[in-house]
């Protein structure tokens, strides 16, 4: 079930919250406590406003296990407008077609089930940026 | 002064099974396989030491504990064995660890098998179990797959370098061309420029031809300290002059510049830089092509091209048998098939047979330096090393 291991990443899951370097104010997300720019300690949390751009993008037909059901679906990589690169899978396309540099912002949505009785794991998506200014 | 002789390490022997289905075959039937090949070569050489380079035995045959369960199916009980996994790169890190132990004087003889079983599973379990060497917090977890992140990372370099959309055929051609004579590769025929073309789509921009295939295979190299060389050996032995290892980040989107392998760029560095060789010296380069754009990136980061010209290479012979700087020989990953693990030790006794001049209709004439690279994940880990064929004379 792995309960605890999807619990204690709440914050970065449904907010996007990541940290900001102290000594030299990098944003930085995935979290993980050193900054991986200048090497300093950096703890203290930062709000990432959810908006950035698809740096690339693709399809997933053949899923891993837990994701057939969902299979084919969108997958990106998306540079936040703070800075940082993420991987995500995207969602709400309708039929718009994907293209490097289009503006996107952070949703939760469910991202894996286990089984029927299984587990639901939510997390973040992106969907094209609503009230995009072109 | 030291002896110089006595202070390299040297290859003394060669094993591998063909790559493909082995249904009838389990993992230690096959590591078996390579290993008696391999010490046949060195008058049935019996090593102190064991590293068996392997990435999901656990995962995929439930089967962990492999340097042990190798040393005693091998009849080597007794001998120091362990697993080493690093991912797609664990051929090449168990070579390395090899190395440095005969290095240290601990040892003088070790034995290196690469040993993988993919086929018992179906392909969402492998792709799975694939999936467990990325970040499994922000990247697996959101359904990636190795597939859609090659895909991913082709695309962004085709956009940012203003490549064509067919850029990357000539590795997929030239890999399929040397695999006609390979007799274990797993896919022994030539494509055309117009069957990549026309090729299945796996996660657009990423077609059938610009992934490897992954299959069952075994591939062992045997080590020696040169001050232990056994008297008489059919083949001439092969020095390792140069070996590095180099990480870089786990997630592909944590890398500075996703378009430039930094642990692949330090790695070939120290490596010829301990052979006291230069770049424009390495006569071939069996690099790691388990995806189409991961051999660009991989010719751009060891400096044989310019940052985004790593597909020119592909497109004008200069890695074909014949050309300037031949690449996957026999086949690479894409034709001889990725067997995981064994992967790393597949590309050091092809180059092997290569510089022993044993590579028959594959042989790159005069070849006496190879630069051999291993990569594991989106390039997180690389290993490299450099063969060296000295002359008789031992000069």
């Amino acid at each position: 079930m792995e309960t605890s291991r999807h619990w204690r990443l709440r914050q970065q899951r449904y907010a996007l919250v990541g940290e900001v370097c102290p000594s030299c104010e990098q944003r930085i997300f995935p979290p993980r406590d050193l900054c991986p720019d200048c090497g300093e300690e950096a703890r203290e949390l930062y709000q990432f406003s959810g908006r950035g751009e698809v740096y690339s993008f693709t399809t997933v037909y053949q899923a891993p296990a837990g994701f057939e059901q969902e299979a084919p679906y969108p997958m990106a990589m998306v540079r936040l407008e703070e800075g940082p690169l993420v991987t995500a899978q995207l969602t709400d396309l309708g039929d718009r077609a994907v293209q490097i540099g289009m503006p996107v912002e952070m949703v939760t949505r469910k991202l894996r089930s286990d089984g029927e009785r299984g587990m639901l794991v939510y997390g973040y998506k992106f969907r094209p940026l609503l009230n995009a200014r072109s | 002064m030291a002896n110089p002789i006595a202070e390299g390490i040297y290859i003394v022997g060669v094993g591998m099974t063909p790559v493909g289905e082995h249904w009838e075959t389990s993992l230690r039937h096959l590591a078996l396989e390579a290993i008696q090949a391999a010490r046949a070569e060195a008058g049935g050489l019996r090593p102190q030491l064991i590293y068996v380079a392997n990435m999901l035995a656990p995962a995929l045959s439930g089967q962990s504990h492999l340097g042990t369960l190798v040393a005693d199916f091998a009849g080597l009980r007794g001998a120091e064995a362990m697993t080493v996994e690093a991912a797609g790169a664990s051929g090449g890190a168990a070579l390395r660890q090899a190395y440095l132990a005969l290095r240290s004087g601990e040892a003088e003889a070790a034995l290196v098998v690469g040993v993988e079983k993919l086929t018992d599973k179906g392909s969402s379990e492998v792709e799975s179990a694939l999936a467990t060497a990325k970040d499994a917090d922000y990247e697996s977890v959101h359904g990636l797959t190795d597939t859609a992140q090659a895909a991913l990372w082709m695309r962004r370099y085709l956009h940012e370098h203003g490549a064509p959309a067919d850029a990357l055929a000539g590795f997929s051609l030239t890999a399929h061309r040397n695999a006609v004579t390979n007799s274990h590769a797993m896919y022994r025929r030539a494509i055309e420029a117009e069957d990549y073309r026309k090729a299945a789509m796996v996660s657009e921009p990423l077609n059938l031809y610009d992934a490897a295939p992954l299959a069952d295979g075994a591939a062992a190299v045997l080590l020696v300290r040169g001050d232990r060389l056994p008297p008489r050996l059919p083949h001439q032995p092969t020095r390792i002059a140069g070996s590095a290892m180099s990480t870089a980040a786990l997630a592909l989107h944590d890398q500075i510049d996703p378009l430039w392998m930094p642990a692949a760029a330090e790695s070939t560095r120290r490596a010829l830089q301990q052979a006291g060789l230069q770049p424009e010296e390495v006569q071939l380069f069996e690099l790691h092509d388990r995806f189409s754009v991961q051999a660009a990136l991989a010719l751009e980061a060891a400096g044989f091209a310019a940052r985004g010209q790593g597909w020119e290479l592909a497109q004008n012979g200069a890695i074909a048998l014949q050309g300037r700087l031949p690449v996957t020989t026999f086949g690479g990953s894409k034709a001889r098939g990725d067997a995981g693990g064994a992967t790393g030790l597949y590309q050091v006794a092809e180059a092997v047979l290569q510089l022993q001049g044993r590579a028959g209709e594959n042989q790159v004439f005069g070849a006496r330096v190879a630069l051999v690279q291993c990569l594991g994940g989106a390039g997180g880990t690389a290993a490299t090393h450099v063969l060296v064929q000295e002359s008789k004379t031992g000069e």
